[in-house]
This record gives C-alpha cells, structure tokens and sequence, in this order.
C-alpha cells in the first residue's frame, strides 16, 4: 500500500509540471473571464449564463487535461524504458496500475478546484456577494469530476495498450458515445429489429454512462439535484473505475518490455 | 542454495505483420551462477544477453524453460526486494533530482525516511555524485547518469546485482572507478551479475563467465581455467636489433613489427624461446622484455564464435612499413 | 511450473481477482443503470433543453454543425412527445420550445414545421392545444421554405380543423394552390371550405391527405385516428336518422339495433370503424360501444 502511495505521489508531481496543463487552466479562467461579459449584454439570464459556461468549461477543459495527462502516462513509462526500474522492484504490476491512477485523480481533483476557485471568484466579481445557496454549484463540480475519473480510467487503459494518439482518439470518441449511449438504445428500440434492440440495450449497459452525470443545466436554473441521483451516481462511478482499472492492470500483466 | 539458475529457458519473439513468424532470442540456456561470485555474461550484440536478465527480472516472460533467483521463482515479486538491477542505457525521471529520484527508490523498497536518507547520502558519495545531488536528472550526462543508475541498484543493499552493461558511458577514470566498485560489493559477500560485451573488463573482474551466441551458450567456465589454456605466444622485445640478428630470427618468429627503435617480435614455438634469446644474446642486441602471453578472454572468445584465435594487430602494425620490405 | 505448456510466470493471484472484480462490476452496473434510469425519467430531464433557450445562440456555437445538432433536437422532440403519450400526460409545455430551436438550428426541416402542425395545434391529450403557436412556427416555415406548398396546406387545415376559421383557411389553400407543384385539389378544397365550411367530407379529405404524406409514424398514426373518429361520426349521424325513422313508425325508442335489424332497417348489426358494436345510448342516440378504440373527442 505504501508503495501505492509513493506511485501516486510520484505520478502528480510529474504531472503537475506538465506546462500544457496550466495553458488549459488559464483558457478556462479567461473563458469564464468572459462569461461575465456576455451575461451583461442578456438582462436576468447573467448568473444563468455564467453557471453555464463556468462549469461547461470545467468540464470540457477538464476533459481535455483528463485525456491529455491519461494517455502520456504508462505509454511514456514504457516507452522510455523508465518503467524497467520501477517493475525490477518489489512492485507488482497492479500496484503500479492503481499508483498511476490515483496520482491522476490527485492531479484532476487540483486543477479542477482551481478551475472552481476561479469560477467563484467570476461569481463574486459579478454578484458583488456569495451565498450559500451558491454552494449547490459543488454539486455539479462534483459530478463533473466523477465523469473525468472515468475518463481518465478510459485514457490509462488505452495508454498501457497503444500510442498516446490513438489512445486519445479512443478515449474521446467513448467520451462523446456515452454521452450519446442513451439515444443509441433509443434507436435501437425505434428500429423495430429485435437483434439490433439487444445490441444496443447491450451496448447501453456496457459503455460508460456519462449521459447521467449532466447537470449543469439544472444546477444553473437553481434545481436540486435528488440525493438519490448522488448516490447512485457515485457509485456508478466507483464500479465503472473499478471496471477500468482491473482491466488495465490485466493488459499491463501480459504485456511485455521489450 | 544458486543465486541465479536457469534451466532450458527459450524466449522467442514472434515477428512479422500478424506477429507469424518466430524468432528465438535465447535458446535452451542453462546457467548456475554461484552466490558471492562475479558472473559474466559475454556475447556480442544481439546474443540475447539482455534478454536474459529482462526474464530474470520479469520484464519479459520465457517462452518455455525454468529459472530461479536466490532459490525463488521468478514470478515471486517479493524476492525483487534482494535484487538490484542496472539496465541497458538506462533513462530514469528527467525532472527529478539525483536525491529525489533516489528517494523514490528507496521508497518502493519499503525504506523508512532517515535509513534511506542515510544509503542515499552513502551511494551517491560513493559514486561520486555528492556535488550533482540536487540536480535534475536532465542535466546529467550519460556518464552520471550510469552512476545514478548503479546507485538506485544498490540503494536496497542487495545480494544480487544485475547489471547490463555497466561500463557504457563511462569514461576511463569512470570505468575504474566502477570496476573497483564491483570488486568491492564481491568483498562485501554480494553476487554480481554482469553483462557487456568488452571483453577486457570481463577478463578483469569475473570468476567464471558464459559466452552467448544468436540465443545459445557457447562456452561457459571459470576464467582462471580459460585463460591458463596455454601459451599462446612469447612476445619478445628488442631495441635496435640489427638487419642481421633478425634475418636470422626470421626461422622462428611468426611476426616482426617495428616502431621506432623497437622491434616485437612474436615467437609461436614455446621451445623456440631459449634460442632465440641465444642469438640475440649473441648479436649482443638490448632485450626490452620477454612475455609470455596467454590466451587472452578474447582468443577464447573468437574461438568460440567459430574464428580462428589470431594475436590481436597492434596498432603499432598498421602504420609501421612493411618490415620484409625494410632494406630492400 | 509448466500449465499447457506455457510456464506460468505471472504473479498468482492477481488476474483472477480482476476478473472477478471487472465481472462483479458489470453485473452491479445493470441494475444501478436501471435505477438511475428510472430516477431520471421521473426528474422529466427538462432541464437539458433549457440549457439554451435560443436556438440561435445554440446555432452559432455549433460551429457549423447545426444540421446535426438540429437532427439531435429532433430526435430529443419526437422522443419527449412519445414519453408524454406514454405517461398519459396532458400537457406539452416543452414541445414548442424544441421545435422552434430545431427549426432554427435547421430552417430547412420540414417534418418540424409539419409535426407542430399537427402536434402543437392538437387539443390535450392528443397535444399541446397551441395553435396560435403552431401558426407561428408554420409560417416561419413558409418563409425559410417558400416553394413547400404543403406547409401552406398545414396553415390551411389549422385554421379549418382547430380554429374553425373558414374563411382563413380557404385563403391558405388558395395560396398553396398557386405555388408551383402544388396538387390538384388544393383549388377545389379552398373552393368547398370557402362555400361549406366544416363538412365531414372535407375534414376526411385533409386527413387522408396527411395520413398519405405522413412522414413519421406518430402523425400517421394521428391520422388514422382522426380518419376514423370522422367516419364512426358519420356512420352514427346515418343511425340516427335511422333510429328516428324507426320512432316515426313503431311510435316508440328503439333499445337496441337488433330491433332495427328485425325491421328491416339494417341488413346487420352496425360495428364501428374498430370493428366493436354500436349501441343505443340514453336519449336514444347511436352511441359507441365501451370497448371501442374510436375516440370521438378528437373531433371537438
């Protein structure tokens, strides 16, 4: 467990140095820099606005460094033969897998409260005063981060497998299907098949769901999020990563460095 | 209780488009390596040396065949923790220091924070990094990096080191200094395993060393018995010894090289010494030394790979004139 | 250790516990998936097209995608129509706003403009019961889509079926009538709707003609509702009299159209268009049986 750690810790310090991660950052800040200044021209819909774009930024920017620190990962390990001293060690390969995970997550759950911070600090600038009903804003942040531990799981397997190109086509793609995987069984249904029903109610369960985790909109028209969606959806995402992981460190038992 | 193993173990690597066609990279090898003693792998590149210890170290699994360490099998992950190992051309963490990489190490080893503090502190003044500790290892050069690399091998204070090709890298100073390491951690009772395929520092610190061919053994033995496999040549000196002295010579010395004032003159015939000397006492030329040569690690060598063992061509031979032309 | 004569050199251990975790997982997931599912359907998912209330905002962020992001609203349109319908509920509220920001991410989406025209102008339960917004949107339609003639048919049968407005509605037909393309009986339906307003014939020509052109099969279905709704009121017109003609002779109510029958009125027992049998109803009026599938207030 301790060498899990040490892993992990590893992982975010060579992460956090990553430059392109603090571009990303600041695009995210200017674009929220930004929000206050279209929500002035539309009179009423400003915090509307703000909310919307605030997180939409989180979380597109954030999947863009999910993928991006995701795919260099393991690929770099192996590929610059770093990974022959770690594995020469007492360390067996499913604690390297869970090690570089974790450090992700860390390095994903740091750039995403900035992110946050930044946000609130465009909240504030532009209602002069924070309230706690603006809390309900972490709710969403929240689910934005689940997604993001899923993508980032989705990117650390395709990097112990190929390249870190094909890796992030992979990952963006499953991205935007799971978004989508909801209308995919739709379809399915309306086709009228029985064989195409079955695959896609297939698919539907086997893709990862993201669809579920959108909740930026009602978070911005002041909405409650049901604690049951809460719950369910943390757990969704805690089986899905766990799905994730044990099939990278799979790949990673039977790969070999040449 | 052996400290490495092996038994019958062939690796192939299949190739190709669809990954069809096999090639084998190591071939029924069967090594034992006793515990306390400098092994050493020889071949030329491509043999399959590092092959071997990517198996041993689980970086690469055999295609069939057996092997232990320390008495353990190779898939007991924990036995890693008595093992150190220095692989090929090594690259460790650009934007971590020298003490922070070695940090880290040690932490995967389980060391607790003023013991791996105080084996840092110790490795790297051993090998000369003291003054580079908190550079980033980007800064390194390949020389240091090779020291880095040898550190984090040792930082576990294990009792089996492997490593693959040491020497590269190093300067003459460096290769010293790390040829006096190795003789060093065989007095401290630690087994070292080693590759390289300069055969001269094989011939200097090993006890006993395997040839490697395309994937086979080719010869294994203790080095003392290989290089006392006889005389080979006597190497005889002389300054200024005179057209005449070494026409006559000329009966009974394979090869006459000139430099200068001194002539080497290389006499195959064991028996043919003490005449020779006669005549040149007897000529009254000046004897700069007498040597008998033995067979070099490296006539064995080229005796393996199936060539002819030959006395290696001095550098002095290729640009001297061509002494039969000499007078003429 | 050999195994199939591979020598098993991995760590023991851990493949099966990944295995079991990443089946374990999947399976879990099925019934979680559900629940969120059915959580979800209860939340309505109303917010997700408020996101952006103006399809021309969301227009100029598509980035040159609109076509397909319009293609996804309409999937989004026919999708939350049908939930409604299942769920039995009365109200549409949000049918209006998908249209129109799928109409403006694609102005040239015809089956929009068309499924408003039925949809949104439909009295509840069958629809939204917005006509004037139906109105609107076809004729946005109109002016993206100027050589459509049937959109001019759709204002057309607005103005006829759900705002009675005869006179409106002949006006549209004439127009559509003029456009090039436009089939033959457009003319003579302005002409009949202009003269007699609201007949029976007339309301099952404009029908028929949307069933036939039906491009999706809520409309078409829609349709053969109405289609038959028309005919079951015209067949009960025709008992009617029948029954009439039947208390002018006997001098009292029939209670049953097998008496009918006996006299000689009906060669058989009369069954509406869904295939059930009509009954007389209390003040001795044909009326439809309780099973029929025929539902007579999509005629009001």
């Amino acid at each position: 467990m301790r060498r899990v750690v040490s892993i992990a810790l590893h992982t975010f310090k060579e992460s956090v140095r990553e430059r392109v991660l603090y571009n990303l950052i600041v695009f995210a800040l200017l674009l929220m820099g930004a929000a206050i200044l279209f929500g002035s021209i539309s009179v009423g819909i400003e915090q509307i606005i703000l909310v919307n774009l605030g997180l939409s930024s989180i979380s597109v920017f954030g999947l863009l460094m999910a993928i991006f620190i995701g795919i260099g990962l393991v690929w770099k390990e192996i590929e610059r033969r770093s990974i022959y001293s770690i594995l020469s060690k007492p360390v067996r390969r499913a604690e390297f897998v869970v090690g570089k995970y974790c450090g992700l997550l860390l390095t994903l759950l740091v750039n995403t409260a900035i992110m946050t911070a930044g946000f609130y600090a465009a909240l504030f600038y532009q209602k002069r005063s924070l309230s706690v009903a603006d809390l309900a804003v972490l709710e969403a942040v929240y689910f934005i981060l689940l997604q993001l531990a899923l993508v980032v799981g989705l990117a650390l397997f395709f990097s112990c497998i190929s390249t870190p190109i094909l890796s992030a086509v992979f990952t963006l793609c499953l991205y935007i299907i799971g978004n989508l995987s909801a209308d995919i069984r739709w379809f399915g249904q309306e086709t009228g098949s029985a064989v195409v029903e079955k695959a896609t109610a297939v698919l539907y369960y086997l893709l990862p769901n993201f669809g579920d985790f959108n909740v930026i909109a009602q978070v911005a028209h002041g909405e409650k999020i049901p604690a049951y969606l809460l719950y369910s959806n943390s757990l969704y995402a805690l089986l899905y990563g766990t799905i994730l992981v044990s099939a990278a460190i799979l790949v990673l038992e039977e790969r070999e460095f040449r | 209780m052996l400290a490495v193993e092996t038994s019958d173990l062939t690796k192939d690597y299949y190739v190709g488009f669809f990954r069809k066609r096999p090639r084998r990279a190591l071939d029924g090898l069967n090594l034992r390596v006793e515990r306390g003693e400098v092994f050493g792998l020889l071949g030329p590149n491509g043999a399959g040396k590092t092959t071997t210890l990517k198996i041993l170290l689980r970086l690469v699994f055999p295609t069939s065949g057996t092997a232990r360490i320390l008495g353990r099998e190779l898939d007991d992950v924990a036995m890693h923790a008595r093992v150190g190992y220095l692989p090929e051309n090594p690259y460790f963490y650009d934007h971590l220091t020298a003490q922070e990489f070695m940090n880290y190490a040690g932490e995967l080893f389980g060391l607790r924070s003023a013991e791996r503090q105080r084996r840092i502190n110790r490795l790297l003044e051993r090998l000369g990094l003291g003054a580079s500790r908190d550079l980033p290892l980007r800064k390194f050069s390949k020389g240091m990096v090779q020291r880095v690399g040898i550190a984090q091998a040792l930082i576990n204070d294990p009792e089996l080191v492997f490593l693959d090709e040491p020497m590269s890298g190093l300067d003459p100073l460096g290769r010293r200094e790390v040829r006096d390491l190795i003789l060093e951690l065989k007095e401290e009772g630690k087994t070292i395993f080693f590759s390289t395929h300069i055969l001269s520092d094989a011939e200097v610190l090993c006890d006993r060393v395997a040839i490697l061919n395309r994937g086979r053994l080719q010869g294994c033995g203790e080095l003392g018995e290989i290089l006392s496999l006889g005389v080979a040549v006597t190497e005889v000196v002389l300054e200024n010894p005179g057209e005449e002295l070494l026409k006559e010579l000329r009966l009974y010395t394979r090869s006459v090289v000139q430099t200068g004032e001194r002539v080497r003159l290389e006499v195959p015939a064991e028996s043919d010494v003490a005449r020779v000397l006669a005549l040149v006492v007897r000529h009254t030329a000046k004897i700069v030394s007498v040597n008998p040569v033995k067979m070099s690690l490296e006539d064995y060598f080229m005796a393996q790979m199936g060539a002819t063992p030959e006395a290696p061509p001095s550098r002095e031979a290729v640009n001297a004139p061509d002494p039969e032309r000499r007078g003429k | 250790m050999m195994a199939g004569g591979i020598p098993v050199l991995r760590e023991p251990g851990t493949r099966p516990i990944c295995w079991v975790l990443l089946g374990a997982s999947f399976l879990a997931l099925v019934p979680l998936q559900r629940g969120i599912d059915r959580e979800l359907a209860v939340q309505g998912k109303l917010a997700e097209v408020l996101y952006v209330p103006s399809g021309r905002i969301l227009q100029r962020l598509s980035l040159g995608h609109e076509g397909l992001l319009a293609d996804i609203y309409w999937t989004r349109v026919v999708q939350y129509f049908g939930r409604q319908r299942l769920s039995h509920a009365t109200r549409f509220e949000l049918l209006g706003p998908l249209l129109r920001i799928t109409t403006d991410l694609d102005p040239q989406l015809v089956i929009a403009y068309r499924f408003g025209a039925v949809f949104l102008a439909e009295k509840p339960p069958g629809g939204a019961g917005q006509p004037k917004e139906a109105l609107h949107l076809l004729r946005r339609g109109i002016v993206a889509n100027p050589h459509y003639w049937r959109l001019w048919q759709d204002l057309g049968f607005i103005y006829y079926w759900d705002l009675k407005d005869y006179a409106s509605a002949a006006r549209a037909f004439q127009t559509g009538s003029e456009r090039p393309g436009a089939a033959i009986w457009m003319k003579a339906l302005a002409a009949s709707v202009a003269a007699a307003g609201g007949q029976i014939q007339t309301s099952r020509l404009l029908w028929s003609e949307i069933y036939r052109q039906a491009e999706n099969e809520s409309i078409r279905r829609s349709a053969q509702e109405h289609l038959l709704a028309l005919q079951a009121q015209e067949e009960m017109e025709h008992l009617n009299r029948l029954l009439g003609q039947y208390r002018a002779r006997e001098g009292r109510q029939a209670q049953r159209f097998a008496e009918l029958v006996a006299a000689g009125s009906l060669p058989a027992l009369p069954r509406d268009p869904s295939g059930v049998p009509y009954r007389v109803g209390p003040e001795g009026r044909a009326a439809l049986g309780p099973e029929s599938k025929v539902d007579l207030r999509l005629l009001q």
